[in-house]
């Protein structure tokens, strides 16, 4: 850090050189965990949108009830089912996987991804029903088989009427993993209670914290509104 | 009634606590939605600003860094007042600030904003020819309000009131975090206590899940009285 922002952290009470690094390192946390979580949850939920619209009850009919499941109860509640009962499971305190889950951050990862995999799931699922019969109709006429069909038109046409329901969820998830705190994980939440306990300054840190958040809501919503003007552009009028 | 190690009725309390917190969220939230409608679609130039702010801030911030804002941050301010009371004017009044109602104002204040924006759009949905019918039969203002437009514009906001409930339900979980025993925090204590966090977790995500499925029923009961003499086009 320049002296001169040092020097000016120094004159504060609260806003330190020390806390700021504990913001910073909070906002390490949070921008891996949702960041992890987003892009295995994306890579969980592709697939299982493509079952889920299938119409075999048995293959769609599991997906329904998983999603259903994720997306009706709270997510602290799924974290603490997963933190807590991670370790009741008889024997793994024995093999390596221990080693990983007696971290909070991964059983927050795994809540996360599962929880964050369960909706984009269903979003995906309404782009992939929304695909006009015809375009299929066109690429089965060209011979095409169903892997080609699903790679070259339903799932490039699928994303672009997602994306825009899909940056909301990302919204949500950068949210909602303000409750990573609550396993011990120094997230930026969690730096801000820890710093507001210290000082007993529940503004400067709140405040402090929800202007981070801020900030990073508008960088995303910033990004996902270039990302659909790229998709997108051959939807606007011409000339415009 | 399920024992549950003896924990059963306790979550029973506690799940009596997460409707109540509900309930008067909702209910907070409604009001605030329907002011920050008016206040969106208003001529005046601050009230708009006001609301703009008010909803751009809600949808940057997370809920959870809100709630222990308004607890943390409520209870500095509300011994400030008391202070600043005792010393002026010898007013002996002091009101502790329990996870309660900072889980209300919190979750009132978080969806009235999402309601707000549910309300515009169903405010702007309804004909415009139909206020100005109001306005040629001498309706006032009030009056408009309450026979034209609500009746229509409930329709247009229900499905997107139902949306945000659910949300607000699940989103009642959080305010176990600031101390106050719904049945979330319950069962994490008997889960600790016990060592055994499935036997208390699934039921309360099965309580969860059984609220959302009876208001899903009953907002679609709300939805065809709210439809009744529209003729729907056939699919």
């Amino acid at each position: 850090m320049p002296d001169f922002i040092t020097a000016w952290l120094d004159q504060n009470d609260v806003f330190t050189t020390m806390t700021m690094l504990e913001y910073w390192n909070g906002l390490v946390q949070t921008v891996q965990l949702v960041f992890l979580s987003l892009i295995i949850g994306l890579l969980v939920a592709v697939p299982l949108a493509i079952l889920r619209t299938n119409r075999r009850w048995w293959v769609s009919g599991p997906v329904w009830v998983y999603t259903y499941l994720f997306r009706g109860t709270p997510l602290l509640i799924q974290l603490y089912i997963i933190y807590y009962g991670l370790a009741q499971i008889p024997g793994i305190q024995e093999t390596f996987w221990w080693s990983i889950f007696r971290e909070p951050f991964y059983p927050a990862l795994l809540a996360f991804t599962l929880n964050t995999a369960a909706y984009t799931t269903e979003i995906f699922r309404g782009a992939i029903a929304a695909t006009p019969q015809g375009e299929i109709e066109a690429a089965k006429a060209y011979g095409m088989s169903w892997f080609l069909r699903l790679r070259r038109i339903v799932l490039p046409s699928a994303a672009r009427r997602a994306v825009q329901a899909y940056s909301n969820e990302v919204i949500f998830m950068l949210h909602a993993s303000a409750i990573a705190s609550v396993v011990t994980i120094v997230d930026l939440t969690g730096a801000a209670r820890n710093i507001y306990s210290r000082f007993y300054a529940p503004f400067e840190a709140f405040i402090g914290v929800a202007l981070i958040y801020m900030a990073l809501t508008f960088l995303l919503v910033f990004a996902f509104r270039k990302l659909e003007n790229h998709l997108l552009r051959h939807q606007r009028p011409a000339g415009g | 009634m399920i024992d549950l190690k003896g924990y059963g009725p306790q979550l029973a309390e506690g799940a009596v606590v997460t409707i109540e917190l509900a309930l008067l969220s909702l209910l907070l939230a409604l009001f605030l939605g329907l002011t920050g409608a008016a206040a969106k679609l208003s001529a005046s130039r601050v009230a708009r600003g006001v609301a703009t702010t008010y909803t751009t801030i809600v949808r940057g911030v997370p809920d959870l860094v809100m709630m222990l804002l308004f607890y943390y941050g409520g209870q500095v301010l509300v011994n400030g007042i008391s202070d600043l009371l005792y010393e002026h004017y010898e007013i002996d009044w002091f009101f502790q600030f329990d996870p309660f109602i900072s889980g209300v104002l919190t979750i009132g204040l978080i969806f009235g904003a999402y309601m707000a924006e549910t309300f515009r759009g169903a405010f702007l949905a309804v004909e415009a020819g139909q206020i100005e019918a109001a306005r040629a039969y001498g309706f006032t203002r009030w009056h408009t309000f309450r026979r034209v437009m609500a009746p229509q514009m409930m329709r247009h906001a229900l499905p997107g009131i139902g949306n945000n409930w659910q949300v607000l339900l699940k989103t009642t979980a959080l305010v176990s975090i600031i101390g106050l025993t719904d049945m979330v925090r319950v069962a994490e204590e008997a889960a600790k206590a016990e060592r055994s966090p499935f036997l208390f977790f699934i039921p309360v995500a099965a309580v969860y899940l059984a609220l959302t499925a009876v208001t899903e029923l009953f907002i679609k009961w709300l939805d065809r009285r709210a439809n009744v003499g529209v003729v729907q086009g056939e699919g």
